[in-house]
């Protein structure tokens, strides 16, 4: 160990109150740090995973320009062969087929616009979370062509319960009038009100007759084994799609492209959010660069000592710098330290405030929030106040060099 | 005595008093700048909120809101139009009377579900965005027959343009599908891609006559002359209007009922925000609690002196806890003076945020952001610093006033 190390080592020990303070406030900032970015961030991914659980999946395969126009008539023509290609992907959790349309639904007192989605009942369960989002009757079975499942909204609204009957109307692929009565099976909640006021599921077989959709569908839905795994993924099947040209007329939107307002919306929180953060640090750099300068006033006559025995000035901001990194580095890993340890306490217990049950659900959250403590959280924050206190720590030592060592010890 | 004494010591050495200031005013400063955002941003939120068709009250036939279909509409219009005029008539407070349903919109090729809303165009203009919110082609006349005005993002999704034809079909008083061809005169632009793609406006009289209606309306919109945040003033306006109808089948709202999430946010965000001041609070008083430490032991040598000359420990821990209490205040006015001119510069031309349209639209936040202070904030965050300030600097003032005179004297 360097002779000037452990004379910071010592001298931080002169004055431990002092030091005490200094290592308490940094800790408090890193700790908050940890603690907030591990909750922004946790939110972040139950948001995400529950939109994607609920409808849209991690990635789609769908026909060019279905993403904006949601034609009915873009369809992909040979879902069997989409089917063989992602068979042979590593890094696919599961993928599902569906089908969509508009289409009015009646019902003895109340008529709605409505979309009506055909799902393949065995394969939509392990995609999405529908399966379990059934409140009232049961899901769908395989060969169901004729039964149907119907938001918990759009259910008090059409004044029906189930095994009512429902009417749809609208328009097949090929433009002639779909029309079809169906029985309702299950009711559905899944929490965001959009969802449950405007979508009917049906089995996928019943939809592509009704519709005249032959053997074709609109989506294939496909569940990545993570969210790190999605772009590798959406690159595999690309570089397959290409070899056999199928990318000319198939695209494969990613969650970011299908819910721009979920990646928008997470970054706005996340940008505010760092404003905030910037304001908390520099709020505590100044109460750090506080105590580095008056240090350095009550230390002059030390330092007037120093130099007159011989000690250059640099060696002297040598020690200064010293000292202000030891209590830096000390705070840090104490404020990493008991930030991690509250992070993974409410990372198992969850959070829960009370009155923002609504407010969360509509944006996929739960009424308990989960941080979630990862490699970036636990270090982003602390890393920055590194930074900062380092930084306000250089002028109150550069002031050293310009000590002249007789009027320094006069100073008292 | 003690204010005069406390005043001279504190410019005894102007350096250190500066750089505890410091502290303070940058403390204050952070606390009135995200304050200000903050309210801002919700202010803006419910301004357009109640904009967007809700106004500060509405009046609705009971079950209409859970059931939004013309059978729940409100025929004593007479009644109704007597009880507005005698308790809004003085006040400046305005309203429009609508019709507002459910309906499907299609046309050759496309269709979906729309909320038809049948207004009175003069009125409305005044109440709600509509009025100034056309941007190409006209805005509503009354006189008009068979027009309407449909949103940009609606536009786009149909693939029309202006003086294309539109039929809307919604369930009539006779539950039976009545539906209409309009034509498109207008289109309008809102600060929301889902508000533009949702709603479409034709005359009241059109609605009338499509749905049978004989003269029943919707609902009734009010918009009183200023908002208020708190909503007090809406709800004695809401009281005062039940009274006059005294018709229990008609329900009076304001639009903290009408938008209850909205609501809910507004409580939740003041919450939030009052924690963040405690938070920056600490950050800063480590600063505060260890200069003033460093300030006191510098001057152990004076303090002994006045114990010496018969100074009781109580006086000195007055003496010390004047000094910050002046500190404090020194430092909370120029910080909200600083906090003042900063909102007031960003204020001049707001922030933009239209670049992240769509996550602008997620959290429902305004595309322009204009701060704003609160008096609330201003006082909450004053009383915060001042009051927990003193009471972290009576630690080093108990430390002063432990100093025994021949201890303190004997120090260099």
């Amino acid at each position: 160990m360097p002779i000037e190390l452990k004379m910071a080592w010592r001298n931080i020990w002169r004055n431990p109150r002092r030091t005490l303070l200094t290592i308490s406030a940094i800790a408090f900032a890193s700790m908050i740090l940890v603690f907030m970015l591990s909750f922004q961030l946790g939110c972040y991914e139950t948001m995400i995973n529950t939109s994607v659980k609920i409808s849209t999946g991690h990635l789609q395969v769908q026909a060019k320009g279905y993403l904006n126009d949601k034609k009915m008539r873009l369809v992909i023509k040979d879902p069997g062969q989409v089917a063989r290609v992602l068979d042979t992907i590593q890094g696919i959790d599961a993928y599902t087929f569906r089908a969509s349309g508009f289409a009015l639904v009646s019902s003895d007192k109340r008529t709605y616009g409505v979309v009506v989605t055909g799902i393949d009942p065995i394969r939509e369960a392990s995609v999405s979370t529908i399966k379990s989002l059934v409140r009232k009757g049961t899901y769908l079975t395989e060969d169901d062509e004729t039964t149907a499942l119907i938001g918990e909204h759009l259910s008090n609204n059409l004044k029906v319960d189930v095994n009512d009957e429902l009417i749809i109307l609208g328009q097949g692929r090929d433009g002639s009038i779909a029309a079809a009565v169906l029985t309702i099976k299950g009711i559905f909640n899944s929490g965001i009100d959009e969802f449950d006021r405007n979508v009917i599921m049906m089995g996928l077989k019943g939809f592509q007759e009704i519709f005249s959709m032959g053997r074709t569908v609109h989506q294939t839905i496909i569940t990545a084994d993570s969210l790190g795994d999605v772009s590798m993924v959406q690159q595999e099947i690309q570089n397959n799609f290409s070899k056999t040209k199928e990318d000319e007329y198939l695209a494969i939107p990613d969650w970011m492209e299908i819910m721009p307002g979920l990646l928008q919306g997470i970054q706005i929180d996340l940008v505010s959010g760092i404003i905030m953060y910037i304001i908390l640090i520099i709020v505590v750099a100044f109460s750090i660069f506080n105590t580095f300068l008056m240090a350095m006033f009550e230390r002059t006559r030390e330092f007037g000592i120093m130099i007159a025995i011989g000690t250059t000035p640099s060696r002297i901001t040598k020690i200064v710098m010293f000292e202000s990194g030891c209590m830096t580095i000390v705070g840090i890993i104490l404020g990493i330290v008991i930030g991690s340890l509250a992070t993974l306490y409410f990372q198992s217990k969850g959070i829960y405030i009370a009155g923002t049950e609504d407010i969360l659900k509509q944006y996929g959250l739960p009424d308990r929030l989960y941080p979630r403590l990862s490699m970036i959280s636990a270090s982003a924050g602390p890393l920055v106040v590194l930074v900062i206190t380092f930084v306000s720590s250089v002028f109150p030592a550069l002031k050293i060099r310009k000590l002249k060592p007789v009027e320094a010890m006069n100073n008292i | 005595m003690y204010a005069i004494l406390a005043w001279r010591n504190i410019w005894r050495n102007p350096r250190r008093t500066i750089v505890i200031l410091l502290a303070v005013i940058i403390g204050v400063w952070s606390m009135i700048f995200l304050g200000s955002l903050m309210r801002g941003m919700e202010t803006q939120m419910v301004r357009n909120s109640i904009s967007t068709l809700t106004g500060s009250i509405q009046i609705h036939h009971r079950d209409y809101r859970n059931d939004p279909v013309v059978e729940n509409s409100m025929d004593d219009i007479d009644n109704l139009d007597k009880a507005l005029s005698t308790s809004l008539g003085q006040g400046g407070a305005l309203w429009a009377k609508r019709i507002r349903v459910n309906a499907v919109a299609s046309n050759a090729r496309h269709s979906g579900g729309v909320i038809l809303v049948g207004i009175e165009p003069e009125k409305e203009a005044k109440i709600s965005f509509i009025g100034k919110a056309v941007t190409s082609g006209r805005y509503l006349k009354s006189e008009d027959k068979n027009k309407i005005i449909v949103g940009r993002a609606f536009l786009k999704k149909f693939n029309t343009k202006i003086g294309n034809k539109l039929i809307l079909m919604s369930q009539d008083t006779k539950k039976e599908i009545a539906s209409k061809a309009f034509r498109i005169v207008g289109i309008f632009s809102a600060e929301s891609e889902s508000v533009e793609k949702q709603f479409i406006f034709v005359p009241i009289s059109q609605a009338d006559g499509m749905l049978k209606m004989g003269d029943k309306i919707s609902e009734v919109s009010i918009i009183l002359p200023r908002l208020d945040i708190t909503g007090k003033e809406e709800t004695r306006i809401a009281r005062k209007l039940k009274a006059a109808i005294s018709n229990d089948t008609y329900h009076v709202e304001t639009w903290q009922q009408l938008l209850p999430m909205i609501n809910a946010y507004l409580e939740m965000s003041g919450f939030f925000l009052y924690i963040w001041y405690f938070v920056v609070f600490v950050a800063m008083g480590f600063g505060i609690v260890n200069t003033t430490l460093m300030a006191i032991f510098e001057r152990m040598r004076e303090f002994g002196l006045m114990k010496a000359l018969g100074m009781k420990p109580f006086q000195v821990i007055k003496g010390v806890v004047t000094e910050t209490f002046f500190l404090l205040v020194i430092g909370i006015t120029v910080g909200n003076i600083l906090g003042f001119l900063s909102v007031a510069a960003i204020a001049r031309n707001g922030i933009d945020l239209s670049a992240l349209a769509a996550g602008v639209e997620m959290w429902g936040i305004p595309r322009k952001l204009y701060p704003e202070i609160w008096a609330q904030d201003v006082a909450v965050a004053g009383l915060v610093v001042l009051v927990l300030g003193l009471l972290v600097s009576l630690y080093p003032a108990f430390k002063a006033a432990r100093f025994t005179p021949t201890q303190a004297m004997r120090k260099y």
